[in-house]
């Protein structure tokens, strides 16, 4: 390999998929918060493609327990760190970032008691939520974070269906309403300002959220070479926005000169049933209005 | 030094003795005065320890699962419902290898939803991987956790540990204890010094995916310590006599030697049962009692070897297993098959679900069961006439 190869704490070789986003999300996420952090992982893809024995792609201590405990084994790890820095001399154990992560299923479904758990206590650790949108790992099903009208395994499209009827479940504001330090989204589309981020996150002493869009070619039925283009799409066209806030205040938006949404749902499979649908399009549209109203999403120039 | 504790306190004092890093639980009734105790010694400054409050058992075994992987000492208690929601942590621990100790304030299982106690809760889990430990009394149940933790500890082991102590009548008895010296415990239990952990300097990756290449192995090592655990066992109750003058055994055996008839119990029935084989003793009866106190790993030879001379045995279930015999006895009957010396008899009682009393006359009943043909599953201090009620 030429010199320029950078050494990454998450390796490849790992059996994601092409052009998976939540592995690019991983590794990104990982190589910002660097050596000095300890990752506690829910059960699901990321869980599966990277540590399958006897091989890890992780350059950290890593440990993955069940589907929805990540939460809670980081906050053992975390107080077991306050306490061995506290019983010994040893070198400054609680300055470790402690990082719980999980898929939108293992955050906003099975996941999320054990997580508010964490957040209300108080703990100085970053949960991390790569959101593909769907169960993807057994098989493509709707979660709690599965966009209006996408047709998986379980809200499939057909005659007497749209897909999903339901909007995503709004964890940033579940996140903010705990009171939490930091709560951001971002996206594997814009690699700088996820990496920014997750520095930002970590470091502020407490609990801190961060909800990351990554695309996954395999469950949305797009070809793999456009993982990136969709995940700016989604930003750009209003439907996914990058927020910011500290202690609950909005502290930042990613602005964005809006695009129609008909550029981002048109290479997806899973929307694909109303791409020629002018009412359901219409519906999407608004969600997406309604965000780049609500956060202000428009430049100035725009 | 003796005094006078509930079994509650007696516990949360010698877990406060063993000096664990982390604790978590959750509320749940009978279990709660331990972990209260030992909230209280934190609060006073007596223990130096994390205690997080979750809100769940899952996230409390979760959180002692994470600590434990950091290479710190852990505890946690529960109680048949918040053990039920622990089980998916429990078998992940046991798996994982990471020498969590708990107790189990063991309580019978919903619907219909009780308070009280049987084993239920804690027989249910005997697949889990959890070495499991019952006490007759409140000095054995502040015992047990030390033996728990040694062997939960030991390298050649690396297992979860639970305590099984029956609810209300050792959480909430009160009874003289000889509580064990700072000292002694140190000289038997000494700091954890992990064989792997989470550790920046060394990275490793716990929890891995085992395809069918790999897993039936980690299985396999498992079944292979608990042999381990038996042949280890004997050489830890010889330590433990020495430093605490009490001695102890996988199974008690209470006046057995000349027994014709023998009942199998484990945990607080034991003391009723002993009561009633002295009663009997001194009117000529020659009955006995075997102790089970080491569950799992589950002690067959010592089981074999102490009853296999006697003709009539009965096996006390406090718990069942619907749809088939109950748990304690398949496991005995089990054991004596194909084998050339065994009892005549060995029934099956169901006794003290739920918190119905097992009293001494329900003891001499069994004893004179005993006289009858060979029962499996017989309920015993059933009331007929609840049982024409239309629920």
């Amino acid at each position: 390999m030429s010199g320029s190869q950078i050494k990454s704490l998450f390796a490849s070789g790992h059996t994601a998929c092409a052009g998976c986003g939540q592995s690019l999300a991983a590794r990104l996420v990982i190589d910002a918060a660097g050596p000095n952090t300890i990752v506690a992982n829910n059960t699901g893809c990321l869980e599966v493609f990277s540590t399958k024995y006897p091989e890890s792609a992780w350059g950290i201590p890593w440990i993955h327990s069940l589907f929805e405990n990540a939460a809670a084994v980081a906050s053992g790890i975390e107080a077991a760190l306050r306490f061995l820095e506290e019983s010994s001399s040893k070198k400054r154990l609680r300055d470790i970032t402690v990082i719980a992560q999980a898929g939108d299923g293992g955050t906003a479904d099975i996941g999320l008691q054990a997580l508010s758990g964490m957040w209300e206590r108080g703990q100085n650790i970053l949960s991390i939520c790569y959101d593909n949108e769907a169960y993807e790992n057994t098989g493509i099903q709707r979660s709690g974070l599965t966009p209006y009208d996408a047709s998986t395994t379980t809200s499939p499209a057909g005659s007497r269906s749209f897909g999903n009827p339901r909007i995503k479940k709004p964890l940033p504001e579940i996140a903010n309403a705990h009171g939490i330090i930091y709560v951001a989204t971002a996206t594997v589309g814009f690699p700088q300002d996820l990496q920014r981020k997750v520095k930002k996150a970590i470091s502020l002493k407490g609990p801190k959220y961060l909800q990351i869009h990554v695309p996954c070619p395999l469950g949305w039925g797009y070809a793999s070479s456009l993982t990136y283009q969709i995940a700016r799409l989604a930003v750009q066209t209003g439907l996914y926005p990058l927020v910011e806030y500290e202690n609950g205040v909005l502290k930042g938006v990613f602005k964005i000169s809006p695009k129609p949404v008909e550029e981002y749902l048109k290479p997806q499979r899973r929307f694909k049933h109303i791409i020629n649908n002018p009412e359901e399009l219409s519906k999407i549209q608004e969600i997406a209005n309604d965000n780049i109203k609500k956060y202000n999403l428009v430049t100035a120039a725009g | 030094m003796r005094e006078f504790l509930e079994g509650s306190q007696a516990i949360a004092k010698v877990v406060s003795l063993c000096k664990p890093g982390v604790i978590s639980a959750y509320p749940i009734t009978p279990q709660t005065h331990i972990v209260e105790g030992l909230a209280q010694l934190i609060a006073d400054g007596k223990l130096n320890s994390q205690f997080i409050n979750v809100e769940s058992e899952h996230s409390a075994a979760s959180v002692v699962l994470g600590a434990s992987a950091c290479g710190v000492r852990v505890f946690t208690a529960t109680s048949s419902q918040g053990l039920f929601l622990m089980a998916e942590v429990l078998f992940n621990i046991a798996g994982m290898r990471l020498p969590v100790v708990l107790t189990c304030a063991n309580r019978a299982m919903s619907a219909p939803i009780s308070i009280w106690n049987d084993h239920q809760d804690s027989i249910s889990l005997r697949d889990s991987g959890l070495i499991q430990l019952y006490a007759e009394n409140i000095q054995e149940a502040v015992d047990w956790h030390l033996l728990a933790y040694r062997l939960a500890e030991s390298r050649n082991i690396m297992l979860p540990a639970m305590v099984c102590i029956d609810g209300y009548i050792l959480t909430h008895g009160v009874e003289p204890v000889d509580m064990p010296e700072e000292g002694e415990i140190d000289r038997f239990l000494p700091e954890y010094q992990p064989p792997y952990k989470l550790d920046v300097d060394n990275p490793i990756t716990l929890g891995c995916l085992a395809d069918p290449e790999y897993y039936m192995e980690t299985r396999f090592a498992i079944q292979e310590t608990y042999k381990d655990i038996l042949a280890s066992m004997p050489q830890l109750f010889k330590e433990f006599g020495s430093i605490f003058g009490r001695s102890y055994n996988f199974v008690e055996r209470y006046r057995l030697d000349d027994a014709e008839k023998a009942i199998v119990a484990m945990g607080s029935v034991c003391g009723t049962i002993k009561d009633v084989v002295d009663e009997l003793r001194k009117k000529g009866k020659k009955v006995g009692l075997l102790k089970i106190s080491v569950f799992r790993p589950f002690p067959y030879q010592e089981i074999y070897a102490s009853l296999r001379s006697i003709p009539k045995v009965a096996v006390v279930d406090r718990a069942l297993s619907l749809g088939s015999f109950a748990p304690l006895v398949s496991e005995i009957k089990a054991l004596f098959f194909g084998k050339k010396k065994t009892p005549k008899i060995v029934s099956g009682f169901v006794a003290g679900l739920g918190g119905r009393d097992i009293t001494k006359d329900s003891v001499k009943q069994i004893f004179r069961q005993l006289n009858q043909r060979e029962v499996s599953g017989k309920f015993v201090d059933l009331k007929p006439e609840l049982l024409q009620d239309k629920i």
